[in-house]
């Protein structure tokens, strides 16, 4: 009888222990597979932040507004920081706002719900001519100019970031200051429905802030309505912010509804939340350190080696003479 | 027979615990080579390499809680791979924030470790887990003896409260995270302490059983 050369020979049939043991194996190591991939997956979400995939939303164009040129020497300054300018996406999607959530990737996720228009900004207090201005009055009577500015978060992380804005001054101009206006109060605002975090305990809400008079008279201070061309996209405070160079970015209150020229110093809500270590004024300055770390350097967004943090951000040649009579360690 | 696929079985789940506990760090590895950890990659990646630091070492940490609350042996077969993946972490951490946050500028750095609370518990933790994973192994147990190895690696609660601290120091606003794995911490420790409780009153117990038993 031949045998069919197809047929396996029983020589070649594999022993019964070793298809056990390699079924086991199989087994043992898919389940050995499954595990660490559960593992290190739970590893990863519990100590990730989700800071990839965040949405950068096209800000909107910016109406067909009168532009101006900034004064000649903040326009030098403008045109030598350049070459320095922070990405578009790192601008729009790295923000404290802690109206939108606590994470620097909320706001970009979050602020969708701002309702940016219509809105007004009550101008009030020590002035002859308290007025309520819309938005598109502010962006119709000020021409708005162009400028590249630096920007330094208390945090000890920068960006330089082109605003269009128009002077903080020629706002307070038009309501006509008495001489009882010394400080100027602004408000952010107050409404959990568009803006979720205020409806925690985060900070106290709403966010408020306040300058000098002198300090919002200078012509470097803006009310910032754009960036990069365009509207302010709603987590870098739309529809208007304030920008003051010089000073820690929580100084640039976001979304302003209210400015009031007050007599006494107005309360600011990070001095408020920790006073021993955010100050009134919050004047960069490399040598006065934040309680827990060091200001003496910073990190530029989008670079890989921090640098030395300028004392006023830089321009000091522009406000050092504000604070000549000041001791800017107690007075930070 | 029995005895044989548990050891096996240890084998693949000591594999699966390295593999999977290096997994992060293969993912942010990666991410950081594609651009993908946002516009501040450094402090990123420092931070989540320190948190799985602090998560790794409290899993660690509950290996014999998990082993007294339900008398299963694997935990402790994994307990050293843990606490190593950890300190394997805790160095990456401290590596990160030496040599590309800082730059390596030695005056800066010594600053930042004898002036700033924040900076002085972070390096503490580190120091003192040092020991921990040098003495680690089986050979070092034999070396130094059960009750001295044990009383050693007490300190692993020292680090992770220190840790925790750490943790808490740089936090802006939100505390509920170091919050909650201070009361990790805490829960784990009090299984431990009770624990040594109870067994203390046994032994208390069964000697004064014995002395009755004599007559």
């Amino acid at each position: 009888m031949a045998r069919d050369p197809d047929e396996p020979r029983s020589s070649d049939i594999t022993p019964e222990d070793a298809y056990h043991s390699r079924r086991i194996f199989m087994r043992n190591a898919g389940l050995a597979t499954a595990g660490a991939v559960a593992f290190g997956g739970g590893l990863w979400a519990l100590s990730s932040r989700g800071v990839d995939g965040i949405p950068a939303p096209e800000p909107g164009p910016m109406p067909s507004v009168s532009v101006a040129k900034p004064p000649p020497d903040i326009e030098a300054e403008s045109k030598a920081l350049e070459k320095e300018l922070t990405s578009l996406s790192s601008v729009t999607t790295y923000n404290n706002f802690y109206e939108f959530g606590l994470g620097k990737g909320d706001p970009a996720r979050n602020a969708g719900t701002l309702r940016p228009r219509p809105w007004s900004v009550r101008v009030e207090g020590e002035c002859n001519k308290p007025t309520t201005f819309g938005i598109e009055d502010l962006l119709s009577s000020f021409p708005q100019e162009e400028r590249i500015y630096r920007f330094r978060c208390v945090e000890a992380w920068s960006m330089v970031i082109p605003w269009l804005g128009f002077s903080l001054s020629k706002l307070i101009d038009k309501v006509e200051p008495t001489s009882r206006a010394k400080y100027v109060a602004f408000t952010t605002l107050h409404d959990p429905t568009q803006m979720p975090g205020q409806s925690g305990g985060a900070l106290d809400w709403p966010y408020v802030e306040g300058l000098r008079i002198d300090e919002a008279m200078h012509p470097l201070a803006i009310l910032a309505t754009g960036l990069y061309g365009k509207l302010l996209p709603h987590q870098n405070g739309a529809p208007l912010r304030l920008v003051v160079p010089w000073k820690y970015g929580f100084k640039g209150i976001k979304s302003i509804v209210k400015i009031a020229l007050t007599e006494k110093p107005p309360t600011t809500t990070w001095n408020a939340a920790a006073p021993g270590e955010y100050g009134f004024f919050a004047n960069v300055n490399p040598t006065v350190d934040h309680p827990r770390w060091t200001q003496a350097t910073e990190r530029r967004i989008g670079d890989l080696e921090r640098r030395k943090t300028l004392m006023f951000n830089g321009y000091a040649a522009k406000v050092a003479s504000l604070y000549a009579s000041m001791d800017l360690r107690r007075q930070f | 027979m029995a005895r044989k696929s548990e050891t096996k079985g240890r084998v693949w789940l000591g594999r699966a615990v390295w593999a999977g506990g290096l997994l992060p760090l293969a993912m942010l590895v990666y991410r950081g080579y594609m651009g993908r950890l946002g516009a501040d990659p450094i402090a990123v990646a420092m931070n989540q390499l320190g948190l799985l630091a602090l998560v790794l070492l409290l899993l660690s940490l509950a290996c014999t809680p998990l082993r007294i609350v339900t008398k299963a042996a694997w935990p402790i077969a994994i307990r050293r791979t843990l606490g190593l993946l950890g300190f394997g972490y805790a160095t990456l951490h401290v590596a990160m924030y030496a040599v590309v946050d800082q730059g390596l500028d030695l005056p800066s750095i010594i600053d930042d470790v004898t002036t700033r609370p924040f900076t002085i518990f972070g390096a503490l933790t580190w120091l003192l887990l040092l020991p921990l994973a040098a003495t680690s192994s089986k050979k070092a147990v034999q070396a130094l003896g059960a009750v001295t190895w044990r009383r050693l690696h007490k300190l692993a609660y020292v680090c992770g409260a220190l840790a925790i601290v750490h943790f808490t120091l740089r936090v802006k606003k939100d505390y509920s995270e170091p919050l909650l794995y201070g009361s990790v911490l805490a829960l784990l420790l009090a299984i431990r302490v009770v624990d040594a409780i109870r067994r203390r009153r046994a032994v208390a117990s069964s000697g004064e059983t014995r002395q009755g038993g004599r007559t």
